[in-house]
């Protein structure tokens, strides 16, 4: 029991204390704070793509929406910061559910079609007509919230959370029903598994992690706007960085968020483009080559040792 | 008299168009079933295309015509050798493919950043002269005209090669069965390579009428073009032959029904569609089956 758990609990434990020692060594706390927020989605990304094999083009769409949740929280009800977070990750859980009725479309389509539902909430957001409520283009503005330090650890709880929760879907009962829906859904339902409430459970558990972290992202910067938290490079960084690691393990998204997000911060903040060109030749390349990311080739060496 | 019918009319013209802007996409899907993420790109420069012809040779964007479909008919044929096949051997081509022309997309949008600039760009409307059309009592620039008669025209050549070619029945038995298809003797590979020419080069072509039809040049009109011609695609039906007019009239009529009564929303509207499309009736407005996950 404890060596199957060994590994998670392992993982957890070096993330944790990495994240909560690094400030020390390091001044740059917005770069961790991205980094963890990074690890974070692409762990939330994993559990649903890598896990079910549903590829959410607009997963942003769930950051956004916990983003522009927990600020109109704390600017209409005045909650404290740490429930309003809460409260934007629920907004994610309620677009989320919104959305199931995609599961009806396979493949490339429920990805299309969940880009469409995230850029429709963009629109919707952005509206000017909507400035009431969502201060519409003009930005929402947090200077009442701002504290650095407790968004700091708030973005670790998550990533712990985020973690963890993949961790235990890797290796629950509950997992081993998901990755059998992924291979073969008609096969999985024929064998006892409830396979239209196992996704939506995964789907949702995924948005509730996309919509914790938009919040905590929010209130750290204090100041945004609807591209800031809507923009589509969030999907594609997330994308990137799970495809890289390899998706349906534990380990693998986090280190491809490591190595590639922290390339991106040393070479690539001065020149976007060239970054947006070398993550494209690594997304054709991985798809061509390395469809099952970086954690293939451990285990690949793993397994050619065994034999 | 007046908004409603302009609105009609003019979403009539930009239906034409944008009937041509998402054939190419619809039509590589059909035979080959990939998605073409990066179909927007391709688009792009096309228009990019027309605008240095027009800009440092001074040639009218109609001369670009020709140019722009053989270049991208050429540009097409190495790039298909090059990524489809190995594609197709993999576990999930459609999915895979959907990522693989994703990365696709952003290399070419960082290159169109390096070559390009970032200025966004245009070419004069008066390229065609100064005469504003009458249409039933309604005036319309002439560049609206063009662009929607250049659509009609790219459609019907296109249908009149699928269906009144050898080469186009070729393509219509690779669409309704590759593995059949070979079997008969149809050198499969050779016209998915020409077909995914003719797509690329489709969509290359709807980019040269892109500055008066839908604005500014600029190396990321790319992702928003895509997914304007996947939602008229999927209204249509994908892979359905008749399915993207079907698809650019339903998008360009109530493009321009909002842009006239509800503006500020109009910006929302091939996302809503899209998705409402896409749940009522999953296999789009032509299609029969039903797709269930």
């Amino acid at each position: 029991m404890l060596r199957r758990w060994l590994p998670s609990l392992a993982i957890l434990a070096f993330t944790g204390l990495g994240f909560a020692l690094a400030p020390l060594a390091y001044s740059n706390q917005f770069l961790l704070f991205n980094m963890m927020m990074y690890m974070a989605l692409a762990q939330g990304l994993n559990i649903i793509y890598g896990y079910t094999g549903y590829l959410p083009f607009g997963y942003v769409g769930f950051f956004g929406a916990g983003a522009y949740g927990a600020a109109i929280i704390i600017t209409f009800w005045h909650w404290p910061a740490l429930l309003a977070v809460l409260g934007g990750g629920l907004v994610a859980v309620i677009f989320g559910l919104l959305l199931t009725p995609l599961f009806r479309l396979s493949g490339a389509y429920f990805s299309i079609a969940n880009l469409a539902a995230a850029e429709a909430l963009y629109y919707l957001v952005a509206n000017p007509h909507m400035t009431t409520l969502t201060q519409g283009p003009y930005g929402i503005n947090l200077p009442q919230a701002y504290a650095p330090d407790l968004a700091y650890a708030t973005m670790l709880a998550i990533l712990l959370f985020a973690v963890g929760a993949a961790a235990y879907l890797r290796r629950s009962r509950f997992g081993l029903a998901l990755a059998a829906i992924r291979e073969d859904a008609v096969s999985a339902g024929m064998a006892g598994i409830d396979v239209v409430r196992a996704r939506a459970v995964a789907w949702l558990l995924s948005a509730f992690i996309a919509g914790l972290a938009g919040a905590a992202y929010g209130w750290y910067i204090s100041v945004f706007y609807p591209d800031t938290v809507f923009a589509l490079s969030i999907t594609v960084f997330t994308i990137v960085f799970v495809l890289f690691g390899g998706q349906g393990t534990v380990l693998g998204p986090l280190i491809g968020t490591l190595l590639l997000y922290g390339a991106y911060n040393v070479i690539g903040i001065s020149n976007p483009q060239y970054f947006q060109l070398a993550y494209g030749i690594l997304i054709v390349v991985l798809v061509l080559f390395l469809p099952a990311g970086l954690a293939s080739l451990l285990r690949r060496r793993r397994t050619a040792h065994e034999r | 008299m007046g908004l409603l019918e302009y609105a009609l009319l003019a979403g009539l013209l930009y239906g034409l168009y944008f009937a041509l802007v998402a054939a190419g996409l619809n039509l590589i899907f059909g035979v080959m079933r990939i998605i073409n993420l990066a179909h927007g790109d391709f688009l792009m420069l096309g228009a990019y295309g027309a605008f240095y012809l027009y800009h440092l040779m001074g040639w009218s964007p109609l001369w670009a015509v020709p140019l722009t479909f053989a270049a991208f008919l050429a540009l097409g044929l190495p790039l298909y050798y090059l990524l489809v096949p190995r594609l197709q051997r993999s576990g999930d081509p459609e999915m895979r493919s959907f990522i693989l022309f994703f990365g696709l997309s952003q290399i070419i949008e960082a290159l169109a950043v390096f070559a390009f600039g970032n200025d966004q760009r245009s070419i004069p409307a008066r390229v065609f002269g100064n005469h504003p059309v009458h249409l039933l009592g309604q005036v319309y620039p002439l560049a609206w005209i063009l662009s929607a008669v250049f659509g009609l025209l790219g459609i019907v050549a296109l249908y009149a090669y699928l269906y009144g070619s050898p080469l186009g029945r070729a393509t219509r038995a690779i669409m309704a069965n590759p593995d059949e298809a070979a079997i008969t003797g149809i050198a499969v590979q050779r016209i998915s390579a020409l077909t995914f020419g003719i797509g690329i080069a489709l969509a290359a072509l709807a980019g040269i009428f892109s500055p008066f039809m839908v604005g500014a040049i600029q190396p990321d009109l790319g992702v928003g073009i895509t997914l304007i011609s996947f939602a008229i695609v999927v209204i249509g039906s994908l892979g359905h032959p008749l399915g993207t007019l079907v698809g650019g009239l339903v998008y360009g009529i109530s493009l321009m029904l909002m842009q006239t009564y509800l503006p500020s929303w109009s910006q929302m509207l091939p996302f809503v569609l899209l998705i409402a499309i896409l749940l009522v009736r999953p296999g789009g407005l032509l299609g029969k089956g039903v797709r269930r996950a």
